[in-house]
């Protein structure tokens, strides 16, 4: 059974979506890590096109939308190419649809066995507490401490940018055990 | 003084103590950001009445950026030596949306978005 956190709703039928896959394995994380800014401005060009521009103020939320797809898209890339279980051969696949009211982006990464319980508690912090208050808190405690995940990535969607997020954790393969996570996240558009 | 990258620079002017950055920042976690926030600790150390930040050429920052540019605003805040001043544009929508945050780390530094 999938574990479900937030509002998570299942990709359902959109007008418009586009999705990419990206292989695993296929060369070290810091040569590929300039592609998911590549990948991200590609994203954000492609869905400015349906928010086009017709006079002053259109044009200023065709630029908001561009930029939100972008960071959004981004981080969403760069938590997958952290998190991914490099052992296991599964994809990266980043999707984005679109609906009346929402742009919706779904990720699917798999998870290293050792970061899956720390992620989940991560994801109960984001989904109980006050996200203005825990925004400033992790700025002020990643000031103190020198290595390590800043874990700015979905504070930044969740009080920046409105996002709504949510998540889905699925077994998808027994022997040896792997374990996915879709991350979901919501642009009001 | 001056970092380049494929896609971004950043960049010190001592003499009106301006921080310049420029491009695209999407450097990989801390690590990425190291030689940056050291020159931007240098900086800092030599304690100028005024510090500007100015980042109008600046059109896309990662989350591991603004973690980078929060240490220094905590380190300027903390040192209480001198004024810091963020200049932005709202021709690159993510500046209005994430720079107020600095803010509300150091009530007394000045945002000028135009």
């Amino acid at each position: 059974m999938p574990e479900i956190f937030g509002d998570f709703v299942e990709i359902g039928e959109a007008h418009e979506y586009l999705v990419i896959n990206f292989s695993p394995n296929s060369m070290p994380i810091q040569q590929r890590w300039r592609n998911n800014g590549l990948s991200a401005d590609f994203l954000a060009d492609y869905w400015g096109t349906f928010f086009p521009d017709e006079g002053h103020s259109t044009q200023n939320r065709q630029a908001e939308i561009k930029s939100a797809v972008s960071y959004i898209a981004n981080e969403l890339l760069e938590n997958a190419m952290k998190f991914s279980n490099h052992k296991s051969n599964h994809a990266i696949s980043i999707g984005l649809y679109l609906f009346r009211e929402s742009l919706i982006f779904y990720s699917t990464n798999s998870l290293k066995p050792k970061n899956i319980e720390q992620f989940k508690g991560f994801i109960r912090q984001l989904l109980t507490e006050d996200l203005d208050e825990l925004y400033i808190r992790q700025l002020e405690s990643n000031a103190d401490n020198e290595d390590g995940l800043s874990s700015l990535g979905f504070l930044t969607m969740l009080n920046d940018y409105e996002a709504r997020l949510a998540w889905k954790f699925e077994t998808v393969q027994q022997d040896p055990k792997i374990v996915t996570v879709t991350t979901m996240a919501t642009l009001p558009v | 003084m001056e970092i380049k990258g494929e896609d971004y620079q950043v960049a010190y002017d001592p003499e009106t103590a301006t921080l310049i950055c420029e491009g695209a920042l999407r450097l990989r976690g801390a690590s990425g950001y190291e030689d940056i926030v050291k020159l931007f600790n240098e900086v800092a150390d030599q304690k100028p009445s005024a510090i500007t930040l100015d980042l109008k050429g600046l059109r896309f920052l990662n989350s591991s950026g603004i973690n980078a540019l929060s240490k220094f605003v905590i380190n300027v805040r903390n040192k209480k030596a001198c004024e810091l001043v963020i200049r932005g544009t709202n021709q690159y929508p993510w500046q209005g949306k994430s720079l107020r945050n600095f803010q509300r780390l150091m009530p007394a530094l000045k945002l000028e978005l135009e």
